[in-house]
């Protein structure tokens, strides 16, 4: 029998005003070279404290289900979390304005440097350490699952067959999703079901 | 190889970006073959190397990498204003492209994300609300690792990729077991890059 469902613990901290969301926001954003997933992380969950490790997984579902850039999708749900509408549009402007400037003065700069071997070898050189903070990033969560109400068992095999569809099968995202993502969500809604049964 | 800059034009490319926003689940890269077609392929707005490059570019960028999305449209508006020769009204338009292709890309997905999430996190007690952030929260996790695998996937010569990999192991143990800032490693890995030992 699973353990029954436990609340995340509450975080411990909250961005101050609307202007400390759009200048941390702005800071990750700009530490975020081949993905920002892994700074929100390190930034928001062990650094700031804004939100719990488990907070930002369950938040991190929904960016990823839903349509849309990811990225912004998570900042619209964390900066409208503390202040609403204006705060999720504070943290979406501070997740895309300065790199926006960034990204056209590369552009406008494009050609001088582009075709320079040392150039690209910096570019392949900080694309492999991108991926190694996105599977750091993952492994480190997998201590979220812990208080998973299916528990530990069921969620390993779950993400053991993801991994295995997206990384090796390379199934469209889609499919996955609807697939084994439909059939974890219903299992979890029969766990929850009888946790609360069994609590009544 | 350009568009005429009419407001009919600008619709279009509007309306085609804002339709694929509501299909890009896992990420606005996801619609990028898609955009290829409309733009290189069926409007010749674009050239393919400046399709490639716009991604590229992107990539190395800090940021999201829906910038590239930006970059789309900057390129489209340049090249209605007659490309970098153009001169003031060719930056212009290109900032208008910027505008129109980011906005499009963004609106109709962020309105959808922003009012079902404020209604989750009103009903974070129902039961389905529940089951679906524990049932999905293996799957994403998963797909985190998976992501980093097909990154590294993409070199796939062990002779010349070998010390690549070993980079990106060092990077995934280091962020795992050390609180090292995430900017001296990617520095490391773009100075053993220039340097040619990766």
């Amino acid at each position: 029998m699973p353990a029954p469902p436990q609340r995340p613990a509450e975080p411990t901290a909250a961005p101050a005003t609307r202007l400390d969301l759009f200048l941390s926001f702005s800071w990750l954003a700009l530490q975020g070279f081949g993905g920002v997933l892994a700074v929100v992380q390190r930034e928001l969950v062990e650094k700031k404290r804004w939100m719990t490790r488990e907070q930002f997984v369950e938040d991190w579902a929904v960016a990823q289900i839903m349509p849309g850039p990811n990225v912004v999708n998570l900042s619209l749900m964390i900066g409208g979390r503390y202040f609403g509408l204006s705060g999720a549009l504070a943290a979406l402007a501070g997740m895309l304005a300065a790199p926006l400037v960034i990204v056209l003065l590369l552009a406008a700069l494009y050609g001088s440097v582009a075709n320079a071997p040392a150039a690209q070898g910096a570019l392949r050189g900080m694309g492999a350490v991108a991926a190694g903070l996105i599977t750091a990033t993952g492994i480190k969560l997998i201590a979220a699952l812990d208080k998973n109400a299916m528990g530990m068992a069921v969620c390993i095999a779950l993400a053991v067959a993801t991994f295995v569809a997206i990384a090796l099968l390379r199934w469209p995202l889609v499919w996955v999703l609807l697939g084994l993502g439909g059939s974890a969500c219903t299992w979890a809604y029969h766990v929850l079901g009888h946790a609360e049964a069994a609590r009544s | 190889m350009s568009m005429t800059p009419t407001p009919a034009h600008w619709l279009d490319l509007f309306t085609h970006f804002a339709s694929l926003s509501l299909l890009a689940v896992g990420g606005a890269i996801t619609t990028a073959p898609d955009m290829h077609r409309y733009l290189v392929g069926q409007q010749g707005w674009l050239s393919d190397a400046q399709f490639t490059s716009s991604i590229a570019l992107s990539q190395a960028a800090p940021g999201p990498n829906v910038l590239f999305v930006a970059l789309l449209g900057w390129n489209v508006g340049l090249n209605a204003g007659g490309g970098a020769a153009g001169g003031w009204p060719a930056w212009g338009l290109a900032l208008l492209g910027v505008l129109v292709t980011l906005v499009a890309i963004m609106l109709p997905s962020s309105v959808l994300t922003y009012t079902a999430t404020r209604w989750a996190h009103r009903n974070r007690e129902r039961r389905d609300v529940r089951a679906f952030k524990t049932g999905m929260a293996p799957i994403v996790i998963a797909l985190l690792v998976a992501t980093g695998w097909l990154l590294s996937a993409v070199h796939n010569q062990p002779a010349r990729d070998w010390p690549l990999w070993l980079l990106t192991a060092c990077a995934t143990v280091l962020v795992w077991r050390t609180r090292i800032h995430l900017l001296w490693l990617i520095g490391a890995g773009a100075l053993l890059g220039a340097f040619g030992w990766v």
